[in-house]
């Protein structure tokens, strides 16, 4: 039987959680029988669905179109999964991102399963390997359940290749609107850097940048690397910057290559959500920050002195 | 109208967890235990509802050991006005949990349910929407402010982008995230007073759910060692290291 992953998508394109979740439901599959099927529910989603059948690896997208998908309810994507999952699916898979974590624990319980959240790696079809804790323990579980409902920890996995697929798309009668809820407003941030999950370096503020006017100071720099912007909790309770920049153990995971923490002192919950980047580096002006301990390279100091003087150095 | 605060006893935020030598799981000995942070924040809310003269009552509800009503009595004091523990030695597993709760909401007919949006142990970030589809009720996690009227809920939730508001009908299920609220501290006359509200104990049997785990935990390791401490003098040690040593710039 197929593997199912539940696409997360603009109606236009896909995001980057989903082709990392395919190369997860690519290692689950079970013998040559095998396919990974993709789930895309929009509106209008054609260039959605036609992106999930060029990604590497998979068979079938099933494209559900209908107008009150255009903004989707966890309620209603659950309705649209279900209308196809029973006795046909061996997993159900999605990206362990706001989306995916709003939408398969609803799916699991009305399988009457058990969900295994943000797992890290495979070990087998019916065993992975999931951080618990803010990290500090990593647990192997065995589901014995028909179906393995999971979400995947995008920096655990490789993204699928985006294209030299050449699955087909199949039409699917879409469930009633459950009318339970309707999503009436969104805020999102606008931005030209690059995401901040998939970014190759990133740039994060802490308390220590003292305002919102200050965090600022860290764009000139972004802009230099081309790196993304997050920020510590603390940041964003204290209002500097909005939600969507916040990294650590119930924010954003990230791994990128070059991780630059400043002003952050390094609590295990900020650490729990950057400590697998291949480098990182500190600047703080306290010297027994946590966050040294972690960091490849530690620079103690004044960062309203250091970061200009970083911008210009990379000139 | 009636609230249910689903709350959880997990090892205190602060505490730095130790796993045990022989790969079971992690120490929890002697170790300080506390209220789920997030959950703390459901509490509140709910609390923040009654002062409004929105809720008229609050119910605190766990699912554990005996040891658990410690855990109900802080929500007491902090504003809960009556509490149910649902007594299980055994291991509760998110979706164990979820149809405890649907039971206990069974018989007490809240109109909303808040809790935490994820408990800081397993981080499984489960229950509220396990128990939002097995009620068939509208959900809304990530709350990051709640707003009650005419039988409805507006909730503002973050999702990965920003912040997305969603409209539902009540009966609904709340998930608490970080900025929904500031959690007040409970003061000394609110714990004693907290002693002498009712505490109800029930169990799964008495509740008629199967709460047997469908997950077998293996093994529990430690993730591997980060070996950092490295430090650089000024900028230019810094820029000149982070180009010819780890090459992650050019």
């Amino acid at each position: 039987m197929p593997v199912l992953v539940i696409a997360e998508h603009d109606h236009a394109s896909l995001r980057s959680a989903t082709l990392h979740a395919i190369t997860a439901a690519l290692q689950m599959g079970a013998g040559a029988q095998s396919e990974v099927h993709v789930l895309v529910a929009g509106h209008n989603a054609g260039g959605a669905a036609q992106a999930a059948a060029g990604v590497a690896g998979v068979a079938k997208v099933l494209h559900a179109d209908a107008a009150h998908l255009a903004m989707p309810t966890a309620e209603n994507v659950a309705a649209v999964a279900l209308s196809v999952l029973p006795g046909a699916y061996t997993h159900v898979l999605a990206g362990a991102t706001g989306f995916g974590k709003n939408i398969l624990p609803r799916i699991a319980a009305r399988l009457d399963v058990a969900q295994i959240s943000e797992i890290t790696s495979v070990v087998s079809p019916d065993t992975f390997v999931r951080p618990i804790y803010a990290g500090n323990a990593f647990a192997t579980v065995q589901s014995k359940d028909p179906v393995k409902v999971v979400t995947v920890r995008s920096t655990a996995f490789d993204a699928a290749a985006a294209t030299g697929g050449s699955g087909t798309i199949e039409a699917i009668v879409v469930p009633a609107d459950t009318g339970h809820a309707v999503v009436i407003g969104q805020e999102l941030s606008q931005s030209e850097r690059p995401e901040l999950t998939s970014a190759r370096i990133v740039i994060a503020g802490g308390r220590g940048l003292g305002s919102g006017e200050n965090f600022r100071m860290l764009e000139a720099l972004a802009d230099k690397l081309n790196a993304a912007i997050g920020a510590s909790r603390a940041a964003v309770d204290a209002g500097y910057v909005p939600n969507d920049y916040q990294v650590g153990q119930t924010g954003k995971i990230v791994a990128p290559d070059l991780y630059i923490a400043i002003g952050i002192s390094g609590a295990i919950q900020h650490l729990a959500g950057m400590k697998d980047s291949k480098v990182i580096v500190a600047i703080n002006k306290d010297a027994e920050a946590p966050i040294f301990q972690i960091a490849d390279y530690g620079l103690v100091g004044d960062l309203f002195v250091l970061i200009p003087e970083l911008t210009a150095a990379l000139g | 109208m009636k609230i249910l605060v689903p709350i959880k006893r997990v090892v205190d935020y602060n505490v730095k967890v130790r796993v045990r030598p022989d790969g079971t799981g992690v120490d929890t000995a002697n170790v300080k235990m506390s209220m789920n942070p997030f959950d703390e924040i459901a509490v509140e809310e709910a609390v923040r509802l009654k002062e409004k003269g929105i809720a008229t009552e609050i119910v605190a509800v766990t699912c554990g050991t005996a040891a658990s009503q410690e855990t109900l009595r802080t929500a007491l004091a902090l504003g809960a006005d009556r509490a149910i523990l649902v007594e299980s030695d055994v291991e509760l597993q998110p979706l164990a949990v979820a149809k405890l709760l649907a039971a206990v909401a069974g018989k007490e007919h809240p109109q909303l349910v808040i809790l935490g949006k994820q408990a800081i142990d397993d981080d499984a970030n489960q229950t509220g929407q396990m128990l939002a589809a097995l009620l068939d009720w509208p959900q809304a996690a990530f709350a990051s402010k709640l707003d009650i009227a005419g039988g409805g809920a507006t909730v503002k939730r973050e999702v990965d982008g920003g912040l997305e508001t969603i409209q539902l009908k009540l009966p609904a299920i709340v998930t608490a995230d970080l900025r929904l609220n500031e959690p007040r501290y409970a003061t000394l006359p609110n714990i004693m007073k907290a002693k002498k509200k009712p505490l109800e104990t029930t169990n799964p049997a008495a509740l008629g759910v199967d709460v047997a785990p469908r997950l077998t935990t293996l093994s529990v390791v430690e993730p591997p060692k980060r070996k950092g401490g490295g430090r650089v003098a000024d900028v230019a040690e810094l820029v000149a290291k982070l180009r010819n040593e780890a090459k992650v710039i050019s």
